[in-house]
This record gives C-alpha cells, structure tokens and sequence, in this order.
C-alpha cells in the first residue's frame, strides 16, 4: 500500500491523527456549549447538592453527543498508538487541535479570542508541533 | 480564579499526560490494529495497562468537563496544555523514548503559551458573547 510516498503505517498514523482531531474538536465544542447552558458546577453543587448537578449534567443532550465524538477520538488513539510513538501522536495531535479549537470556539461557542489567547494558541501549536519532530 | 480552579487544572494535567502514557504503554503489548482486526480497539480495553489508562482519562474528562463550566475552550487547552510537556518526560522514563534538543524547544515555547493565558480572564461574558454572536465585536 503506498499512497503519496506514504507506507501503510504512516497511512493509519496519519488517519487515526486526523479522527482524533476530529473527534476531539466536536467533543470539545459540544461539552463547552453543553456546560455553558450549565453553569459553573462548584457554584451549582452548593447550591443544589452534588447528586443534582450530576443530573444536570448527565441529562444535556450536548453533553452526550460529546462524549460520543470523544469516544470516537479514544478509539481512534488507540489505533494511533498500535502504530506509533507517544512522543508523536499526543504533539501532533494536540498541536492541529489547538489550532481548529480556537477557530470552532470563536464561531460556535462565540468565545472572546483577544491578542493574549491567540498568542498562547499559535506558541502552543508551534511547540507541539516541535515536540513531534 | 481560586485554588480549587487551580487544582482542577492540575489535575486534568496529570491524569491526561498519565492516562495517554499508560494506554501507550498498554498497546506495546497488543500490537498493531487495521482495517481487518478493527474489533481489536474495543478489547484493548482488557489489557491491565489500557483499563488504568483509560480510568485515568475518564478522570481527565471529569475535570475537562468541571473546568468548561466555569472557564472558557480557549482558555483551557492552553491552560491544561503543560500535559504535552510531561507525556516526552513521561515517554522518556516509562517507555524508553528519545528527546532531543528540538523536542526540548517545543517544551520552551509550549510553558510560554502557559503563561501568555495564565494571567488573563477565564471566561468570556454572557454579553460579550452576545455581542460576537451578533457580530458587533
């Protein structure tokens, strides 16, 4: 198998990086919104007691969707790592997902992304990437 | 931010970075995973060092999702993202994997982008959001 000069392990290396990516960045946005409409749970645990707000919780739509893309991005780890070095998969990943989070959570979670986060996205990103060098 | 913030933050570090290396460590064990033998990914999970590795992520996601409700996304992956510095270190000792010079950078600029959000406000407002949404701002 030889797509693009790429061998079979870079293939599923690569493809399982880009699942994790995906599963990753839905799952985050969705819990964000899910936990948004919720409300800061240390506020709302004293408030309503800890069973109650694990109900809140446990009862968002949202919240469930994005457990199911996390899930999709756990499995697609475990695949990653039959294939390759930690040192690669958890940098590379992580680097790719910094950069669509900060774009997903300015469009659907409305986010105020100033100079400062920026700033901190782009260092992370290029360290990340470095780390998977 | 006050400490029990700081400590959730900590926490979603240490249990991620652990969680990843140990499901890692884990899947030396198990081989590679295709196409053909998919249902592997699922029974992976009996596998000692993948079932800890994965309580330890569940643990992650218990403290991503406390810190969401109180913090912006943005503000939380750069603020929990010391975890891509301990997974090298981590490699390092419980794998046996290389680092060198340029890896160790990426470390430099990873704890720099730490500190450009740790001084800054966690959330964005009602308002404000409003406001994007709107696209006033």
């Amino acid at each position: 198998m030889n797509l693009l000069g790429m061998d079979k392990r870079d293939i599923y290396t690569w493809a399982s990086i880009a699942m994790i990516v995906i599963g990753s960045t839905a799952g985050d946005v969705l819990i964000a919104r899910a936990m948004q409409h919720i409300g800061d749970m240390g506020e709302l645990r004293r408030r309503v007691g800890f069973v109650a707000a694990a109900q809140r919780v446990l009862t968002e739509p949202r919240f469930w969707m994005g457990i199911a893309f996390m899930a999709i991005g756990y499995f697609s780890l475990v695949i990653a790592f039959s294939w390759a070095d930690a040192s690669l998969v958890i940098p590379a990943s992580g680097s790719l997902t910094f950069v669509t989070n900060a774009f997903a959570a300015r469009i659907f979670l409305h986010e105020r992304v100033d100079k400062r986060r920026w700033f901190a996205a782009v260092f992370v990103a290029a360290g990340v990437a470095l780390l998977s060098i | 931010m006050n400490p029990r913030k700081y400590l959730t933050l900590g926490a979603i570090v240490i249990f991620g970075a652990l969680g990843d290396v140990l499901l890692k460590r884990g899947m030396q064990d198990l081989g590679t995973i295709t196409l053909q033998n998919w249902p592997r990914a699922i029974t992976a999970i009996f596998n000692p060092w993948v079932a800890l590795g994965t309580l330890l992520l569940i643990g992650f996601l218990a403290g991503y999702t406390s810190a969401l409700s109180w913090a912006d996304l943005t503000f939380v992956l750069p603020a929990t993202s010391l975890g891509y510095v301990i997974v090298p270190l981590l490699s390092i000792a419980i794998l046996g994997e290389h680092v060198g010079l340029t890896r160790w950078l990426g470390i430099l600029l990873v704890t720099g982008g730490v500190g450009f959000v740790a001084g800054g406000p966690s959330y964005t407002s009602k308002r404000d959001r409003q406001l994007i949404a709107e696209g006033k701002e």
